[in-house]
């Protein structure tokens, strides 16, 4: 088995994808969006509640491969209770992570380190950001 | 013509092989073991060096000048055009067109033909196992006419609901756009069948023969379609050339699709004339070099022959098959009773994506996705499958590859 398989299917990216965490509808969202991975036809919706500045709750439905649903588990846990703009950073962050051409470690991504195994796989790097744009999107009017 | 002797039933895998440079490089340290080959097949040596020999020796613009390079340029790219004739068993070379791929091939009818004869309340009958070739272009020309698109479904196994088609046919039914082979699901369409009670409906037909032309013998002749179309590249052939095949007398009565070069008689402000037959349908300086290229890909596939293709892929498609039903948690989707060298699956409680990756860092290809026909996804409620999709140089060892492949997906799944 190569290393770099075991690098992408780490136990924690496998542990958020079999349970993945905030699933399915909120109910009380104040905004929320979708976005479609056209490669694979997969699809994601990003539900948010938020007062002020804040991002009080996150939850996803998707249909979706490992990493899409990791990244979205990890993001619904790490996006609570931040800023919208903190969010935002957030991701910028974790996109470096992934699509830098080495390794390096950046600090405040928690698990969401786990993910950086993306970079050796170019086609899966829409996986791992199709929670984020849609956060992003949910949050678009407000930003 | 091409008069090798061949022994029609065997295929002698290790010299076909041979044959296909790409196929002994290494991927990620690993033998590569091609099976997307319902996307785009590789290509001979042969075919690869007719492609540099054209260029090296005989290149210039077609059917213009009055030189040398021009004439043998000219000649080659008709000798492509008769050798792919028949191949397919064309009437005439002049009902063989030259485009880009099938999908320039159903965009020129549905433009063309369509716009001409199509008017508010005529029906097209398409199938919801189309790749969204056949199904965008008619909704598009829909759109400008006013015509209906009518779908017959497709039962649990994969094959289509001949009843439910009968049914859709009626005086207005059109035209027929329909697959010879699914490139989803595998299912080798009863095209006689459909041809049949088209025209005895009064409609026409078209034909998506992309999946089928690899895997088995077309004649054209006698399956009687008004149109059918495939593209090179899934015949072992270039990208970006493929053919449109029309009945001369409908082809006449169309008007072009695109105009420029090549396609004019006459050009004036006060009017111009079309080009005879192919060529009023070939606008511009056509991709000469791919054109010749797939008459070598045709003479390829001629000496090894269909039959010994058409043998040696089933029993490809049978031992996978056997293999899949034995894992548990696979699911085969289309079981059709005649079906191709494509097998479409999934693995329950893993995502098609993850085992493609899984596969590819272990040197295995294979399609992941909806394969560009969502109404089939649809049907089975699935996002996506996995697709391998055989050819004349895969062996039974690289599907054994493919499976232990598979069990690697799910350890790390497990």
């Amino acid at each position: 088995m190569s290393v770099s398989i075991n690098n992408l299917y780490q136990d924690v990216i496998l542990d958020h994808s079999k349970k993945p965490r905030n699933f399915g509808k909120l109910e009380k969202s104040t905004h929320f969006a979708r976005v479609n991975n056209p490669l694979c036809g997969d699809k994601i919706t990003v539900y948010l509640k938020i007062e002020g500045e804040h991002i009080l709750e996150a939850t996803f439905e998707a249909r979706g491969c490992a990493i899409t649903l990791a990244s979205a588990s990890m993001m619904s846990e790490m996006i609570k209770g931040k800023k919208i703009s903190e969010a935002i950073a957030l991701f910028k962050k974790f996109h470096s992570l992934i699509t830098a051409e080495q390794n390096f470690h950046i600090d405040g991504l928690g698990d969401l380190t786990a993910l950086s195994g993306v970079r050796e796989f170019p086609t899966r790097i829409k996986c791992a950001t199709l929670s984020w744009q849609a956060m992003e999107k949910a949050v678009e009017e407000i930003n | 013509m091409n008069l090798k002797i061949k022994n029609p039933d065997t295929i002698n895998i290790s010299s076909v092989r041979a044959d296909f440079p790409i196929l002994s490089q290494k991927v990620y340290g690993k033998n590569l073991v091609y099976l997307d080959n319902g996307a785009s097949t590789q290509k001979p040596q042969q075919v690869i060096d007719n492609i540099t020999a054209t260029y090296e020796r005989s290149y210039a613009n077609v059917h213009r000048g009055v030189h040398y390079l021009s004439q043998i340029s000219t000649d080659a790219m008709e000798l492509a055009r008769r050798t792919i004739r028949l191949f397919v068993n064309a009437r005439s070379d002049s009902e063989i067109i030259f485009v880009r791929g099938a999908t320039e091939g159903i965009n020129l009818v549905a433009s063309s033909w369509g716009r001409k004869n199509l008017t508010t309340g005529d029906e097209i009958i398409l199938s919801e196992m189309e790749h969204h070739a056949n199904i965008v272009p008619w909704q598009l020309v829909a759109e400008q006419t006013g015509a209906i698109i009518k779908v017959i479904p497709i039962s649990e196994c994969g094959e289509l609901e001949m009843a439910d088609f009968k049914n859709l046919l009626s005086d207005r039914t059109k035209l027929v756009a329909i697959t010879h082979v699914s490139n989803a699901l595998g299912t080798v369409v009863p095209l006689s069948e459909i041809i049949h009670y088209s025209h005895e409906a009064g409609s026409l037909v078209l034909v998506d023969g992309c999946q089928a032309v690899p895997h088995l013998a077309v004649d054209l002749q006698k399956l009687d379609a008004d149109f059918y179309t495939f593209s090179g590249h899934k015949l072992y052939g270039p990208s970006g050339i493929g053919i449109l095949y029309g009945k001369e007398e409908i082809l006449e009565s169309m008007p072009p699709y695109q105009g420029g070069g090549e396609m004019i008689d006459t050009v004036s402000f006060k009017g111009s004339t079309w080009a005879d037959l192919p060529f009023k349908f070939e606008a511009g300086t056509p991709n000469i070099a791919d054109a010749i290229g797939l008459g070598e890909a045709v003479n390829y596939v001629s000496s090894i022959g269909l039959d010994a293709i058409a043998a040696h892929e089933p029993s490809l498609l049978s031992h996978a098959t056997e293999r899949l039903n034995e894992m548990q948690s696979v699911k085969i989707i289309g079981n059709a009773n005649n079906k191709a060298a494509i097998i479409s699956f999934l693995i329950e409680g893993v995502h098609p994506h993850d085992i493609g990756t899984i596969l590819d860092r272990n040197g295995i290809a294979v399609r992941t996705g909806h394969h560009c026909a969502q109404p089939v996804m649809e049907r089975y409620n699935v996002p996506a499958t996995v697709r391998a999709s055989f050819a004349m140089y895969n062996t039974f060892d690289e599907i054994d590859l493919f499976i232990k492949g598979l069990d690697k997906v799910r350890e790390i799944f497990s």
